[in-house]
């Protein structure tokens, strides 16, 4: 079937199979491989991207239930050579040890920011409950969170 | 992991949807259930029918006495609605504690409801609310009691060409209500979840998830209750499951502590 989605601001018409997933359609159709796939169980948040504007675990969505919306994965953060606040507090607090489950953390924590621009650390930490980080580098995540929270250009 | 082939349809409206469930396709809402189920290609639909974008199963309303939840409604737009928390709180309460952040996004009370996961969360509330599940069929809208909508392990009284549109519930503003969950902590799912509702004349409603393969009223423990009784056994008479999470023994033990504690948080 054919879709129509813009993905990180780029309009695309795909041609999918009804059955794939979001995720795939992302990795392999688009090469965007920043979604990662581990569990592909919907437990571990690894594949996170936003679809209209909140966090869904990609391995459990179908290409086809967003056709027509907005996706914006861990590559459109960015805006060109100036990291989001969010990666670069990863970087600044040591947020990642294998950065495998890191695009699923930074969007989950994306989509907290936008609804709750300063959460406390409890928040932060129920807000998580869906990302699991094998390398339990879990204190410094939740730390580079906040230190976005703090270094965010919050709209009024 | 990829599911068996199916063809995807999306329905524009109740009225589509019916139809094409009468053609014998299956409804796809938040998909949080069911695909998992199709990827581990424990289900194979031919069709899928798409109700996600059908507006009218999204909204939360009033309507006289009455709260009324679409059934497109998600976990997470329950757990922050205002009249949600007004009319029903415990809906929003026990919305905020399923899964997690991306499964409150995307899944939804009908799709909860019309899988009848035993651990799952929506069945006890609705059980004790005393709520009715509004479904649309060929031959129309009928309201099924949620006392009798669940008739076993994954099974419901639902039609397979109904659709579920929504959840009516009388507005409890003067009750008290809980929902109380021990959360396997991999899944967030009830290994033991205990709903109570007391009236404002003292009378409560007891039910449980998670305890047995069919989520129950508790009549037993609420003839004691409303007896005059100050604590009660839980699930006496009911078959209890057992699996690698919780055994019979330790699960009945769970039901009795989280009836203390909901009945402690209604007090
Ligand atoms: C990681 C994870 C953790 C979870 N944790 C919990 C938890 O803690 N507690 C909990 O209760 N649940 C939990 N869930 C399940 C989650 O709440 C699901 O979203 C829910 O059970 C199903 O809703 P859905 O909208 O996703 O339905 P779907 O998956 O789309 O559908 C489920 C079933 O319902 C049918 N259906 C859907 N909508 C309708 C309708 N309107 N009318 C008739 N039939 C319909 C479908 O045909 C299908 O058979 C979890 C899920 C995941 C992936
Ligand atoms: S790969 Fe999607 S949740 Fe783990
Ligand atoms: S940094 Fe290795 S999985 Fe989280």
């Amino acid at each position: 079937m054919q879709i129509n989605l813009t993905v990180n601001g780029k309009a695309r018409a795909s041609e999918v199979e009804d059955r794939t997933l979001l995720v795939y359609y992302l990795r392999e159709q688009l090469g965007l491989t920043g979604a990662h796939v581990a569990c592909d169980t919907s437990s571990c948040g690894a594949c996170t991207v936003h679809v209209d504007g909140v966090a869904v675990k990609s391995c459990t969505l179908l290409a086809a239930q967003a056709d027509g919306c907005q996706v914006t994965t861990i590559e459109g953060l960015a805006s060109g050579n100036d990291l989001h606040p969010l990666q670069q507090g990863f970087k600044e607090c040591h947020g990642l040890q294998c950065g495998f489950c890191t695009p699923g953390m930074i969007m989950t924590a994306a989509d907290l920011l936008n609804t709750n621009p300063h959460p406390s650390e409890t928040e932060i930490r129920v807000a998580l409950e869906g990302n699991i980080c094998r390398c339990t580098g879990y204190h410094n995540i939740v730390k580079a969170i906040q230190w976005a929270a703090e270094h965010q250009a919050v709209p009024a | 992991m990829i599911t068996y082939p199916f063809q995807y349809k999306r329905a524009d409206s109740v009225a589509d949807a019916v139809a094409m469930l009468g053609e014998g396709g299956k409804a796809l809402s938040g998909g949080h259930s069911l695909i998992p189920s199709m990827k581990l290609r424990l289900n194979a639909p031919d069709t899928l029918v798409d109700v996600g974008r059908i507006a009218e199963l999204k909204t939360i309303t009033v309507d006289g006495n009455d709260l009324v939840i679409g059934a497109g409604a998600t976990h997470g737009q329950i757990a922050s609605s205002s009249v949600v928390k007004q009319h029903v709180p415990m809906f929003a309460e026990g919305a905020a504690h399923i899964g997690d952040p991306s499964v409150r996004n995307r899944g939804t009370i009908g799709g909860s409801l019309a899988h009848a996961d035993p651990s799952a969360d929506w069945p006890a509330m609705v059980l004790a609310a005393d709520a009715t599940i509004v479904v649309q069929g060929a031959n129309g809208s009928r309201s099924i009691a949620a006392s009798d909508f669940f008739t076993g392990l994954f099974s419901t009284a639902l039609e397979d060409d109904e659709l579920i549109t929504a959840i009516r519930v009388s507005s409890q503003a003067d009750a008290k209500m809980t929902y109380q969950k021990f959360a396997q902590p991999a899944s967030r799912y009830a290994l033991v979840g205990c709903a109570v509702v007391k009236s404002a004349d003292g009378s409560v409603r007891v039910a449980f998830s998670g305890v047995s393969d069919t989520p129950f009223r508790d009549s037993a423990a609420e003839s004691q209750l409303n007896g005059g009784a100050s604590s009660a056994n839980a699930a006496s008479g009911q078959s209890i499951m057992s699996d690698h999470f919780a055994t019979e023994e330790y699960r009945r033990h769970l039901a009795n502590v989280y009836l203390k504690r909901a009945l402690a948080a209604v007090a």
